[in-house]
């Protein structure tokens, strides 16, 4: 018999980014709300002090900040005829886990998406015909645009604190920006950081070539800061520490440093930890939620707490898990294109060139995570897919980050894996090499998706969600164009050794090597409920009091690192919750 | 071979190792200056290895990352004792993953850690069996070989060549990359005595702090490392 705890106005799921945006933007509308955190408490202090969080082992390697396999996986296979098998130890992705979620120990890369990638269906059938879209690529709009959504992206840029510099500015292209992005209506709140010395000659190389280098926008503050909710922030000092660790020194963009600190402070707002949601509740008529049932780690039982609105704001994988749980939609099929859960799961598709320079110091420990210089000049906005035979786009980045050596040890090709070779090769090499990284969109495909899984169950006893996802074709494709362009830039540096990383067509996913956290989709938004879980609020189509927040809308990835775009997308929820919702609690669409 | 001074010879190491005689000051970097000597390899109080298991991962580290050349083996890095730290850790028991069952462990390699075993089962259930493989291969257990044994054995170990069971094939990614975090890995887990492989690649270690070195283009950084205990090296 589980315990029932008073009735909330609000119950948020998760207090990573999109939790605690819900919860304060909400919270000022004097609204009564509980925040449920399935991880341990954490802030700045004492969690993340210097020199505890300077520990590779404990942080880069054994992943102490991310969300324990024993608590909660997936199933993983590569295609409908294979045996799916538990995703055990971490590798390919690092879901996160305590209060700030994922966005304590992200990188800091803040990225708006292009124009073009908010509305890729409609920009690829008017400019290269719909013949061009493969088999089985669910290519969709969103059912939001760019210029709807630029008021919650400069919002989401001046909480977090992003530096950088914008390359056009309310449609004026400004030299020394990135002039493929976006029209930005304000500049960033701070100012670029400076140039490590690869950033600087992969800078002077793509100049050289005719591209247009910019520097990364980072949510790494530059300089001294106060954002909009009273949070401050100081400058970065180049630590080194950033993708797996907790920013020590207020300078990277968090919940803790950009949001929770106001919103503790806040009378109406309440927040527990250790309290896993189980199952979201839905009233009898099943069009509405009652409220969610979650278990309490400290006292070993089941809560319910009742709710008027419950806001779905874990990682995206524990979103779409949760919503297939709770009946929030049927599981998608692939076969027949039917249910909306599950549907357009997406990743992100990586490569890159390292380059060897006997001479040169690069200091590789000198940086953090957002550190670098870009080219967009590959991006989706930029590539004629008509004429190179896939859809998407990547943008390069130059830049010295995680130079730890326990797991950035880059090697020239042929030194041995052990011996005396390889204790003479990282000598001869650490401190000696850089690298330019190809970040790239992922498409949605109908044969990559998530259900649950038939055999295994978490500790709740609940089904694992099973996720089905491989490589396709077109993306590797977009991915091998991308070598072919920047193994000559890279020569163009003349470096004494180069060797590029990129996957070949064919490639099968491996679950080991680390790729990206940007898993997407899953409860994706769209025009109507037979496409999509959610609409443009990310309001379910199910029960319009829940709704769902995060990459999980996604309805195929950008180019780009997802944060902006989860950030952005929080903000227009929100704001339609207060100005729309509230008064008049309905379908918003 | 070349001797390092403040170092004894890996030949010397294993003379002395066979004969059991203590190894004081082996770990003692010429350099270190505020940490005491730690208890030598010999005398270490093992905390999940077995003498046996102990003398292969002594042998097996110091093939892995050798003495002779510049910079530290992996015996004058203390990495068997981070090993054995580890192993008796929560990573060795495997408490963060997720172990239940059914398992394949016959999967392939792609589809991640699908032996039943934690990583110190693995170790366990693979020392004797590898060295099984050394006795009928070679005629004597791993750390009973000769150097070039040692590293052919390894060898075949990498490659696939040992015919070790399924739910052993992790066993030798385990050992290098084990190896490796131990000789990089703060000092405070047993392995990277006296910094001594930050020192010779040049990382800093736990400084985390360089306002003023991002624009410093091409110069190498000049500090030496420190640790979060506040060692310096």
């Amino acid at each position: 018999m589980a315990r029932q705890e008073k009735k909330k106005d609000v119950v948020i799921v998760g207090l990573g980014w999109t939790g605690s945006i819900a919860g304060i933007e909400l919270a000022q509308e004097g609204l009564d709300i509980v925040a449920l955190e399935r991880g341990h408490d954490q802030s700045t202090v004492p969690n993340f002090e210097y020199p505890q969080q300077i520990d590779e082992l404990k942080y880069g390697v054994r992943l102490k900040m991310m969300q324990k396999p024993s608590q909660q996986t997936v199933t993983v296979r590569r295609n409908d005829g294979e045996r799916a098998l538990p995703y055990r130890s971490l590798g390919s992705f690092l879901p996160g886990n305590g209060v700030g979620g994922a966005g304590t120990h992200w990188n800091g890369l803040n990225w708006r998406p292009q124009e073009v990638e908010m509305r890729l269906r409609s920009y690829v059938e008017e400019t290269f015909g719909e013949q061009i879209i493969p088999e089985g690529m669910n290519l969709a709009d969103y059912p939001v645009s760019y210029d709807e959504l630029e008021p919650f992206f400069t919002q989401f840029e001046k909480v977090a604190g992003i530096s950088g510099y914008a390359g056009n500015l309310n449609g004026e292209i400004r030299e020394g920006g990135n002039p493929f992005e976006g029209w930005r209506s304000e500049d960033f709140p701070m100012p670029p950081l400076p140039t490590t010395y690869d950033s600087a000659k992969f800078q002077e190389a793509a100049k050289a070539m005719g591209y247009h280098p910019f520097p990364a926008s980072a949510g790494i503050a530059s300089t001294s800061y106060v954002n909009p909710y009273g949070m401050q922030m100081g400058p970065c000092n180049f630590c080194g520490f950033c993708e797996r660790y907790g920013c020590y020194q207020y300078s990277k963009s968090s919940p803790q440093t950009a949001i929770l600190g106001a919103l503790k402070r806040m009378p109406n707002f309440e927040y527990r930890t250790g309290s896993e949601v189980l199952r979201v509740e839905l009233a009898e008529d099943g069009k509405t939620a009652t409220g969610v049932t979650y278990w309490d780690e400290a006292a070993q039982e089941e809560v319910f707490q009742p709710a008027d609105i419950v806001i779905l704001s874990s990682y995206q994988l524990n979103n779409v898990h949760l919503m297939l749980l709770s009946g929030l939609g049927e599981a998608y099929n692939p076969l027949t294109g039917e249910g909306t859960l599950g549907k357009n799961y997406a990743y992100q598709m990586n490569g890159g060139v390292s380059m060897f320079f006997k001479d040169a110091e690069f200091n590789p420990f000198v940086g953090h995570g957002a550190n670098g210089m870009v080219i967009d000049d590959f991006s989706i906005s930029q590539n004629d897919f008509g004429a190179e035979g896939f859809i998407g786009g990547s943008y390069w980045r130059s830049g010295t980050f995680n130079g730890q050596p326990i797991r950035n040890m880059p090697l020239p090709k042929g030194t041995p894996s052990w011996g005396a070779g390889w204790k003479e090769g990282i000598g001869e090499w650490y401190g000696h090499a850089m690298s330019i990284g190809s970040h790239g969109s992922h498409m949605a495909y109908a044969n990559n998706h998530l259900d649950l899984d038939p055999t295994y169950t978490d500790r709740h006893g609940r089904p694992l969600m099973r996720m089905t996802f491989n490589w396709q074709d077109n993306d590797l494709k977009m991915n091998q164009f991308m070598k072919s362009k920047m193994e000559p830039l890279a020569a163009s540096m003349n470096p004494d050794i180069m060797q590029a990383g990129f996957k070949d067509i064919g490639a099968q996913y491996d679950v080991r090597p680390y790729q990206t956290t940007h898993n997407t989709g899953g409860h994706i938004m769209a025009e109507n409920a037979q496409e999509g879980a959610v609409n443009r609020y990310s309001q379910t189509f199910k029960a319009h009091n829940v709704f769902a927040m995060g990459a999980g809308n996604f309805v195929q990835n950008t180019q780009y690192n997802p944060t902006g775009l989860v950030g952005g997308l929080a903000y227009h929820t929100v704001h339609a919750i207060r100005t729309q919702y509230l008064s008049n609690p309905r379908p918003l669409v | 071979m070349t001797d390092l001074p403040g170092y004894p010879s890996r030949r010397g190491f294993l003379k002395a190792s066979a004969a059991g005689v203590a190894l004081s000051g082996l770990a003692a970097s010429a350099s270190a200056q505020e940490a005491p000597a730690p208890v030598s390899l010999d005398q270490y109080e093992r905390e999940y290895l077995s003498a046996d298991e102990w003398a292969f991962v002594m042998a097996a580290t110091a093939r892995l990352i050798p003495s002779e050349g510049d910079g530290p083996g992996a015996i004058e890095a203390r990495v068997p004792v981070f090993i054995d730290r580890q192993l008796a850790s929560d990573y060795g028991t495997a408490d963060d993953w997720y172990m239940e069952s059914p398992h394949d462990a016959a999967a392939e390699p792609a589809r991640g850690w699908q032996t039943p075993l934690t990583p110190a089962e693995v170790y366990r259930q693979a020392i004797p069996a590898f060295d099984a493989w050394c006795q009928e291969t070679h005629g004597a257990a791993f750390a009973d070989l000769s150097p070039e044994q040692q590293d052919a054995s390894l060898t075949s170990l990498q490659n696939g060549d040992v015919a070790l069971a399924n739910e052993l094939r992790e066993f030798w990614g385990l050992l290098l990359s084990n190896t490796k975090e131990g000789y990089f890995a703060d000092p405070q887990y047993g392995g990277n005595q006296g910094m001594q492989s930050w020192v010779y690649i040049g990382f800093p270690g736990a400084r985390a702090a360089y306002r003023e070195w991002p624009e410093r283009h091409n110069v190498k950084y000049p500090l030496g490392p420190v640790s979060i205990s506040g060692e310096r090296a």
